[in-house]
């Protein structure tokens, strides 16, 4: 089952409309699955000493911030957290301009750290290329992990993620739309399938 | 956008997106690797028919730190000697795959006309008279970073030979669609001939206009101008229109002072003022490469929008 | 090809008027004018639609030999002249060598005898073009020289330009025709000066610089009695002043090239030289007089000021680019276009800015019409209504530089005679 050849999804701005599918969380099983995920990246590094939360711009940084808040909780630890713009590392610059989302900024080096990627959605894998090219531009990490709200299959590359909040396999043309307060106005993720009215794009 | 030839290309969306980029774009020069793989693959020559060590090398370093691959021609390269043409150089240059030319040329329309002869994105870094878009990009972003986003209502006077200013020209234009009110302040002779229609006001009186200026923007005063009897004698210039330490006072405290730079001390400027805490003079320049890796990233890197995945 | 030709059909416009007539040509002259006219063996020239006029006279044309054969020949501007309507042509002076002395008249003459469109020359007022001695003036004239120029250059000293103006009073016909720039004034100018170059960043030359020279040599003309022609006049000033110096009697002429009153300095706006030519594209005020100067009769005759440029030398940076534009092939269609269409003038007046005034001006009798028995058939039949597209790859010249390129024009030469031979039939050249 191969991806159409151009993989730019369907155009959210495009002909045609979305419409929602399904809502599978809603804010408690958010909270839940940030809670669990938060236990498992101090039980797997051991503790919450060398952890720097590092997440992807934009919703990747509510992301990061919440687990680091999580963490904080229990183990009365804090975590530094980054917020990185992969925007200048994409490998698809000659296919789409994506304006830069924010500022880069990386608490201290990130030398000796376990620098834990935060993003909301992992789908074919090149924004988090992207991303573990940009940390190691700041410095040599110990190690580099990778914490998803939602996994939604269709790799292209051969990344995955250490830690799942949901494993949500999707069509390809449709959309996984994750709401965190305050960047969106509730907490929850939500399926949108997009009903084309035209024929879809090359 | 393919090209800049002039700000008029960007408007004021197009100048906000630029400042909003180049933010991004100074804190990559400030990392230890300063450096991003954005356009890997492209490459970019300078083409300076007109010497400029200080706006060559920022392009240059822009570009690289882009990782785009670079190439050079300047004024005293045999490959821009005057025998070949303008127009068979940008052929030749074009054949060997490249994706934008940076060029600075002494006649004013030259990267026009080049945009109409090849394929490639053109920069324009000073053309005769006409403009020096990423001059202007760069003083308007170490604005910014002082005022804020918007310059609604900012006094900004413009000092010095208007008429022969391609920073002038193309200040006037940035400043005005973001807001300022522009004053051009110098000697009738070093003024433009008809200013009809451009959105500026006119003074002839630096001394008048000093104490409501918020931003002052010091022209170079090139020496040569002195043979064409458009003033009777640099002495005479500086007694006028040089910005003395006795005017700097006058100027209000929280003033800024700028200049593109280099500085003709004891002419336009005297050395001190550069020492001044209103002057961001040092910043401007520190500014350009963030501000070239800007425009060269919104011309070479593709425009369509698409979902981040 | 017999030695006899009948152009049937057309509309006879001449200085006497206008009158439906078919001409007869034999032996080089006009041998019959009237209705219905037939002649056996004779060749017809079709000219239904047409005007039959005399030929144009053109005082104005850069045919850059010797010297600078690459952008034009006498033989490929003659051929240009003719496809325009020309059977004459004055040569401008500044050659390579200049025309200054007998030797380069005479070359001049020579090279131009076989070109399908007569040749005369101008020669300089000073040697070398350089403003500083008077040329041979005397000697030129007894070559048949009329009118003296140093176009491309003014005579900036009011002196010299006196002492030229009073030598040549003793000459008879002679006429010292200015290119009106002040040198100071001009200086380092490219185009016209005015808001358009303030915002272009193009250093300009201001009106002034042309009128100041208007205004001394209008006083020379009165302190000397000697005639002065002023070439290619493009400012609403100096068409006032040359107005208020014929209404006070003084001898002065002038001339306006189509350009003046079809292009603006806007155009300018691309840094494309094309646009670029001296004097320069002025703004719609000076488009505006010169048509009124035309209208008026201040301008007494249209002149095409043709200066082609290699292709090369226009692809250079604007400032750096030479001056000039083409003109021989388009004056007529511009002129029938720009004045006749919107009811500026008269088309018999258009004729007149085109034949028989300028032909008047520089004493070339044989040219100018009328067109009556007896008379030298040097005669343009052209369609007033013909509508045809410039296409700079198909004019005459060896020089492509014209700045109406793709443009639609109404008015096109059909058939040029030179002397009873046909050289242009159907808007092809024959020779």
């Amino acid at each position: 089952m191969r991806n159409p050849p151009a993989w730019t999804a369907p155009d959210p701005t495009g002909p045609g409309h979305w419409l929602l599918r399904a809502r599978v969380f809603e804010a408690d099983d958010l909270k839940r699955a940030i809670t669990r995920i938060a236990h498992e990246i101090v039980e797997r590094n051991h503790g919450a000493e060398d952890i720097v939360l590092v997440g992807l711009y934009t919703r990747g940084v509510a992301v990061a911030e919440r687990l680091a808040e999580a963490i904080t909780s229990f183990e009365d630890v804090d975590v530094p957290v980054g917020r990185l713009d992969v925007s200048f590392y994409r490998d698809d610059i000659a296919t789409r301009r994506v304006s830069p989302l924010g500022p880069t900024q990386l608490p201290g080096d990130v030398k000796d750290s376990v620098v834990v990627l935060c993003d909301d959605v992992l789908f074919t894998g090149r924004t988090v290329r992207a991303a573990m090219d940009a940390v190691v531009d700041f410095g040599r990490p110990r190690a580099v992990q990778l914490a998803v709200l939602v996994d939604r299959g269709h790799r292209e590359l051969p990344i995955r993620a250490d830690y799942v909040g949901k494993n949500l396999p999707t069509k390809w043309d449709e959309d996984v739309r994750v709401h965190l307060v305050p960047i969106d106005e509730d907490d929850g993720i939500e399926i949108w399938e997009c009903i084309e009215e035209t024929e879809g794009e090359k | 956008m393919k090209h800049l030839l002039g700000i008029d290309d960007l408007g004021a969306d197009g100048i906000g997106e630029v400042l909003r980029l180049a933010d991004s774009f100074l804190e990559v020069t400030r990392r230890d690797i300063p450096k991003v793989p954005a356009l890997r693959g492209k490459t970019v020559v300078s083409m300076f028919y007109e010497d400029s060590t200080r706006t060559r090398l920022s392009f240059e370093t822009a570009a690289k730190r882009l990782s785009a691959d670079t190439m050079t021609f300047s004024a005293g390269s045999s490959s821009l000697r005057k025998g070949e043409s303008l127009l068979d150089t940008v052929r030749t240059v074009e054949a060997m795959g490249i994706d934008a030319i940076v060029v600075r040329h002494r006649s004013s329309g030259v990267p026009q006309r080049i945009a109409g002869w090849i394929d490639a994105s053109i920069v324009n870094a000073g053309d005769g008279w006409h403009e020096h878009p990423t001059q202007a990009l760069l003083d308007a972003f170490t604005l910014r970073r002082h005022r804020g986003d918007s310059f609604a209502g900012m006094k900004v006077s413009i000092v010095g030979d208007v008429k022969h200013s391609r920073v002038a020209r193309s200040n006037v234009r940035a400043f005005s669609a973001l807001g300022a009110d522009v004053t051009l302040v110098g000697p009738p002779t070093l003024m433009p001939p008809d200013l009809e229609g451009w959105p500026v006001t006119v003074s002839y009186d630096l001394d008048e206009v000093l104490p409501t200026t918020d931003v002052l923007y010091v022209l170079r005063i090139q020496r040569e101008r002195q043979e064409e009897a458009l003033f009777p004698s640099l002495r005479e210039y500086a007694n006028r229109y040089g910005i003395t330490v006795e005017r700097m006072s006058r100027l209000p405290a929280d003033a800024l002072v700028m200049h593109p730079g280099p500085t003709n001390r004891g002419v336009e400027i005297d050395a001190l003022v550069a020492d001044d805490p209103r002057s961001v003079i040092n910043e401007q320049v520190a500014n350009g490469v963030a501000v070239r890796m800007a425009v060269l990233y919104m011309l070479l890197a593709d425009s369509k929008e698409g979902r981040a995945a | 090809m017999t030695a006899e030709v009948l152009v049937k059909g057309g509309t006879v416009i001449d200085a006497d008027g206008s009158r439906r007539a078919d001409v007869l040509v034999r032996d080089g002259v006009v041998a019959d004018v009237g209705e219905n006219l037939t002649q056996r063996g004779a060749t017809v020239l079709e000219a239904d639609g047409c005007i039959v006029s005399p030929g144009f006279v053109d005082l104005h044309t850069h045919l850059r030999e010797p010297g600078g054969e690459d952008a034009e020949t006498i033989e490929t501007g003659g051929r240009g002249g003719a496809l325009g309507g020309y059977t004459a042509l004055v040569a401008m002076p500044n050659t390579n060598p200049p025309i200054d002395t007998a030797s380069v008249v005479e070359q001049v003459l020579r090279v131009g005898r076989l070109a399908p469109c007569r040749i005369y020359s101008s020669a300089c007022i000073t040697k070398g073009r350089s403003g500083e001695e008077l040329a041979p003036l005397g000697e030129l004239h007894g070559l048949g020289v009329r009118i003296f120029t140093d176009d491309g250059s003014c005579v900036n000293d009011a002196g010299l330009m006196r002492r030229a103006l009073e030598y040549a009073r003793a000459l008879p016909g002679a006429v010292l025709a200015q290119h009106c720039e002040d040198a100071q004034l001009a200086r380092g100018g490219h185009m016209n000066e005015g808001s358009w170059s303030s915002w272009l960043g193009i250093p300009g030359m201001p009106a002034e610089a042309e009128s100041v020279v208007v205004a001394r040599d209008i006083a020379l003309a009165g302190l000397t009695g000697g005639r002065v022609h002023f070439l290619h006049l493009s400012t609403a000033t100096s068409i006032e002043l040359v107005r208020a110096a014929k209404a006070k009697g003084l001898p002065v002429t002038a001339e306006a090239a189509p350009h003046h009153f079809t292009l603006t300095d806007s155009l300018c706006c691309g840094y494309d030289p094309i646009y670029k030519v001296n004097p320069p594209l002025r703004n719609d005020g000076d488009v505006k007089a010169v048509k009124e100067g035309l209208a008026d009769g201040t301008i007494d005759a249209i002149a095409t000021d043709h200066a082609p440029h290699p292709a090369q030398e226009k692809e250079r940076p604007f400032d750096e680019a030479p001056p000039g534009m083409l003109g021989l092939e388009t004056a007529l269609a511009l002129t029938l276009t720009e004045l006749v269409g919107p009811g500026l003038i008269a088309l018999a007046q258009a004729v007149a800015l085109l034949s028989w005034q300028p032909a008047r001006l520089a004493g070339l009798t044989e040219h100018g019409g009328p067109v009556a028995p007896g008379r030298p058939a040097h005669l343009t039949v052209f369609d007033p209504e013909a509508a045809w597209e410039v296409d700079p790859t198909r004019l005459a010249s060896r020089s492509r530089n014209t700045p109406y390129a793709g443009r639609k024009l109404t008015g096109r030469v059909r058939h040029t005679l030179l002397a009873g031979e046909p050289v242009v039939i159907d808007s092809q050249a024959q020779r």
